[in-house]
């Protein structure tokens, strides 16, 4: 079977830090940003692992802001 | 695969809900309420019902659901909103409408135009976020608050000796002749949240059937007041909430 490939676009101005999303993804992809904080001061998600994302969309399903986008594709 | 090749508008799989505007929520991080909308935003726009829906806000921290989910909204007065739908459907008969309400509102004191609502049979839906306090206010004991559950007001935890016991309403509208869909569902995790998001769909088409009332628990956090993380306030939910308001249908009579 192909593996699929997935990207997150994550909306950090949006992100309130709640880290529901690190916790939804199966492949540890998300982690809270330590060194920045958006304009609300929040530390937002980010992917610290992004080659292990598959786009299975459940940090963007849980995430109650609707901050994250998600992409997949075939690995050819 | 690099990054670029992968986020391309034709391998989009999840976005934020269109009928969900750019206007940030005001909602504690992790409150249950921001899922519920991006919910209610899909199916309303799955349904094409984007220009025919006219729902109701409560007073509570969903107060200004008005602002964030671009359909028509009337704001009623506390507790209130079952009535107002009520009326509102029965003069737009081709609207979907749907009252939005937490169990201060809706389990307190709104539980007569609750109760009157369901029992009539308007053909409408009720969403209900059961997160077992008073949010907006700073987390005061409801009348669903858990036994033991400790509050701004029973700092102590319920007892029922002096609190009484917590309130199912959705278990009361179950045997309310009125009521087609009863159910209570929760958002804890993406499993949970398809299934939440198949009951609202459901309610809302019963709704527009015109088989009569519909009644969508979801049983939710209140980190902030619960005083606690978002993460562990749904393990909390879990743990306490789920035994006592177990998730299922309890009445499907479309
Ligand atoms: C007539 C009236 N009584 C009391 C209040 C104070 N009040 C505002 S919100 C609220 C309860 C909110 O709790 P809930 O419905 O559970 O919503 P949540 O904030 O938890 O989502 C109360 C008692 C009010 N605004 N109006
Ligand atoms: S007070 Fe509770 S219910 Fe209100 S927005 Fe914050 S977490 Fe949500
Ligand atoms: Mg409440």
């Amino acid at each position: 079977m192909a593996k699929m490939r997935g990207a997150t676009v994550v909306d950090t101005e949006r992100c309130k830090g709640c880290g529901l999303c690190i916790v939804a993804c199966p492949f540890k992809v998300l982690a809270l940003s330590t060194k920045n904080v958006n304009q609300k001061g929040y530390n937002y998600a980010e992917a610290v692992a992004p080659d292990a994302c598959t786009g299975c969309t459940s940090c963007a399903i849980v995430c109650p802001d609707g901050c994250i986008t998600v992409y997949r594709k075939k690995e050819d | 695969m690099t990054k670029e090749e992968i986020i391309q508008p034709e391998n989009l799989v999840y976005k934020k809900p269109e009928l969900l505007n750019d206007t940030p929520m005001h909602y504690c991080p992790g409150c249950s309420h921001g899922v519920v909308h991006k919910l209610v935003a899909e199916v309303i726009a799955e349904m094409g019902m984007q220009e025919k829906t006219i729902a109701i806000s409560p007073v509570g921290c969903a107060v200004f659901a008005y602002k964030y989910i671009d359909v028509d909204w009337q704001e009623a007065a506390h507790g209130r909103a079952p009535a107002l739908a009520s009326a509102i459907k029965r003069l737009w008969p081709d609207r979907l409408v749907f009252t939005y309400q937490g169990d201060g509102d809706l389990a307190c004191i709104g539980t007569g135009e609750t109760i009157h609502a369901l029992n009539r049979g308007e053909n409408i839906t009720i969403i209900f976020i059961n997160n077992a306090i008073y949010g907006m206010t700073g987390g005061q004991m409801a009348p669903t608050t858990l036994l033991g559950m400790k509050t701004a007001t029973c700092p102590y935890g319920r007892e029922p000796a002096l609190h009484g016991y917590p309130l199912k309403v959705t278990e009361i509208a179950a045997t309310l002749q009125g009521t087609c869909y009863v159910t209570r569902q929760s958002v804890q995790s993406v499993a949970a949240i398809l299934k939440a998001k198949k009951a609202i769909r459901k309610a809302f088409e019963y709704s527009m059937q015109g088989k009569g009332s519909n009644l969508v628990e979801i049983v939710s956090t209140c980190n902030t007041n619960w005083r606690m993380s978002p993460v562990k306030a749904n393990q909390w939910m879990e743990e306490n909430m789920f035994p006592f308001y177990p998730l299922g249908d309890l009445k499907d009579n479309g």
